[in-house]
């Protein structure tokens, strides 16, 4: 078992929480992991990166190599197009299409998007609003992992699991509302 | 054995509690912020309650953990590879003095240039202060070194640096903790002149410091962390200095590397397992993080010897943190197809926060000089140095800590007027004082604009020094008090805050204009950590 994952965004928008709750159900299940992330300056704003690589074998690099990703996982649209050369060819492209405009020159992303859609597998999800109908649009994190997860190589009830101790510390409503938006996601990869 | 998911910085604080330390001593850096940060938070540390407290700058932290050294306790001190530029004077010193107690020096080095001005190689810091430098391969690593390193230093009476970079620094993997030792208890230096480096007394400790070369050179051999890697086609023999060792193992799965290896992770170079590798193989290949340390070493000048390949002779990058793929390229390794495609895609800078009042002071000041030109603010490091990009582009420098202010004083002096600096609160505690200093001294004319956050925000958010004092330590350092103006950087007060610059202009003297308010991030992460405390 191997799942190599790019997970992408803008800095501030918390992809580290996702990445821990992955963490977090990798250790239960007794996989070995190594998880790269981006701190320091490009947190002000800047694209930021995170090479997760989970295992039933040691993993030894911290980063993953180009074309061997298998799921590019991100919580902006035009930042999930920035590590494309990392997927693998068979690879899986999931991505919030709710987009952060902080830059003057934001591209247009539809065209590139119906070009890709055409060679790799990707499913363009509108987590926000998914969260939002949730009860909380922060949850719009467990919901991109959510629809990640079908790509996942950790069984579903072990990543909900994991939300509970990621959040727990904030008490029940919340873990139970992060679980519901996590299911959301799945619900919504899986019917596509 | 229970792992926990570590940082490699997380790792390093773990394992320094573990083994006992009373002390760390920092100044926030990326990459090694975290370090001080994780032992600021860790239960152990507060029942122990250690030293754990910013320090004003770096050099001041490796004194501070110097002297704890000197009572006899295990000290702490981290920094990033610029910091212990910070330090040098200390730290070339102390490797003159020895220790008392362990003292481990952590210095985080940024390949890639990810969060700062260059890519300096501390191993090169290591040789040049003829100490031991450990260089961990992975997280796991990094705590056993670590925690290895207080008695290495206690057994040597040295200094020990533990080397990292940025993608350890911040990468993540379960680590298996040791048992804790107990804190050392007070005990001043047998000899009561070891710290005393008068030069009568300093040339016999620097022959001892040269006396202990052989015994690292036989640790570095013995070392369980040097390793030699047997390996059937001699055609190639392979080094790996640190995290490489990894990206060399990525490119065989399955264990099946056919070239003899030599890992390295403790400086000095373990001398024995290089002639072996030299003797057995035809040709080198050297992969190491930041500058060409060890290639520079085995390459031969007159080009006799076996050919050495790495970043010198183009088999890798000169420049930049290495990866896997470089590796694959300089074995000939065919790249994985990927399903990339061709897109063309703007880059997504970091800026400043919606909402930062370093916005609204840039916006002001861009007023008064387009008046005189560009080409005239002398800035530094923090999140103000965004203020170079558009859509403010108000700033022309950023070069070291503190150096806005003295920089802006040498241009002054040179006949440039009207000039500025722009200042962090923190960076003006940490290296900004002493210039000012040498303005009032000359009554040089500079406008000294300290942008006051009240954080260090960069980094996250950290305590500034600065807080509460700055006024007074301006008018302590002799600037006189009507011009020492304080402006609050808010849009509604734009008029006022060019009224208060351009009167200062006007003052051909030492002016020191305070733009205070809090940064807005460490506003909402105080707000979120009370939330969660009252839960």
């Amino acid at each position: 078992m191997k799942t190599d994952i790019i997970l992408a965004g803008v800095g501030g928008q918390g992809i580290l929480t996702i990445a821990a709750t992955l963490g977090a159900a990798a250790l239960n299940e007794n996989y070995f992991l190594k998880q790269a992330e981006t701190h320091g300056m490009s947190q002000r704003g800047g694209e930021v990166v995170s090479h997760l690589r989970i295992s039933d074998k040691p993993v030894f690099s911290d980063l993953i190599p180009l074309g061997t990703a298998d799921l590019i996982l991100s919580v902006e649209p035009l930042e999930s197009l920035r590590y494309l050369s990392y997927l693998k060819k068979d690879g899986c492209l999931v991505t919030n299409i709710t987009e952060f405009r902080n830059i003057p020159n934001y591209p247009e992303l539809k065209k590139m998007f119906s070009e890709i859609e055409r060679k790799v597998k990707t499913v363009q999800i509108d987590a926000d609003e998914i969260a939002r109908k949730c009860g909380n649009p922060k949850a719009s994190n467990m919901v991109m992992l959510g629809a990640a997860s079908p790509f996942i190589s950790i069984p579903e009830n072990v990543i909900v699991e994991a939300i509970a101790t990621v959040f727990q510390a904030k008490g029940q409503k919340v873990v139970e509302l992060n679980q519901q938006a996590f299911r959301e996601g799945r619900h919504f990869a899986l019917a596509e | 054995m229970q792992r926990k998911l570590l940082l490699g910085v997380e790792a390093i604080g773990q394992a320094a509690i573990d083994a006992g330390i009373s002390g760390v001593y920092a100044y926030p850096g990326t990459p090694s912020t975290e370090i001080t940060e994780y032992i600021q938070e860790n239960g152990t540390a507060k029942e122990r309650n250690i030293h754990r407290l910013w320090s004003a700058n770096e050099k001041t932290a490796m004194e501070s953990a110097l002297g704890m050294s000197y009572a006899g306790k295990r000290s702490l001190t981290c920094m990033k590879h610029v910091g212990l530029n910070v330090a040098a004077d200390v730290y070339m010193n102390a490797a003159i003095t020895g220790i008392n107690g362990g003292m481990v020096i952590v210095v985080a080095d940024d390949p890639s240039q990810h969060s700062s001005q260059n890519e300096q190689d501390s191993r090169f810091y290591g040789k040049f202060a003829l100490l031991p430098v450990f260089e961990p391969s992975n997280q796991q690593e990094a705590y056993n070194m670590t925690f290895e390193a207080f008695d290495f230093s206690e057994k040597t009476g040295l200094p020990v640096m533990v080397r990292i970079t940025t993608r350890l620094a911040h990468s993540r993997s379960g680590v298996v903790q040791k048992e804790l030792l107990p804190e050392n208890v007070l005990k001043l230096p047998e000899n009561p002149l070891q710290f005393m480096l008068l030069p009568a007394y300093s040339r016999k400790y620097y022959q001892q410091l040269l006396d202990k070369q052989p015994l690292l050179q036989k640790y570095s051999n013995e070392s369980e962390y040097n390793t030699f890697i047997h390996g059937t086609d001699k055609g190639l023999g392979i080094i790996c200095c640190g995290i490489t060792y990894n990206y060399l193992l990525e490119n065989y799965p399955d264990g099946n590397c056919p070239y003899p290896v030599v890992k390295i992770a403790q400086y000095p170079v373990p001398e024995i397992w290089l002639r072996k590798l030299e003797k057995e193989c035809d040709e080198l290949l050297v992969l190491e993080e930041g500058y060409p340390l060890v290639e520079e070493l085995l390459t031969d000048f007159f080009e006799r010897g076996k050919k050495v390949h790495g970043r010198l002779n183009g088999a890798l990058p000169r420049r930049g943190e290495l990866n896997p793929d470089h590796v694959a390229k300089a074995l000939g390794h065919e790249k994985a197809e990927s399903a990339e495609l061709p897109l063309n895609l703007v880059n997504r800078p970091p800026s400043l926060c919606a909402g930062c009042g370093h916005q609204d002071t840039y916006i002001a000041l861009n007023e008064v000089i387009a008046e005189y030109g560009s080409g005239r603010v002398f800035s530094d490091i923090g999140c103000y140095t965004l203020g170079a990009l558009p859509p403010y582009s108000t700033i022309n420098t950023c070069v070291d800590m503190g150096a806005s202010i003295t920089m802006a004083k040498g241009a002054a002096d040179a006949g440039l007027e009207p000039v500025f600096a722009v200042i962090g609160d923190s960076t003006f505690t940490h290296s900004g004082m002493t210039g000012l200093l040498d303005c009032v001294y000359e009554k040089t004319n500079v406008n000294i604009i300290i942008v006051d956050n009240e954080t260090v925000a960069m980094t996250g958010g950290q305590d500034s020094q600065a807080k509460g004092r700055i006024e007074k330590i301006c008018a302590g350092i002799g600037v006189e008090p009507e011009h020492i103006r304080v402006f609050v950087p808010l849009k509604k007060n734009h008029a006022e805050i060019v009224a208060i610059m351009k009167e200062e202009v006007a003052y051909k003297g030492v002016s020191v204009l305070i733009g205070r308010r809090e940064c807005i991030q460490r506003i909402s992460r105080v707000k979120k950590m009370n939330r969660e405390e009252n839960v």
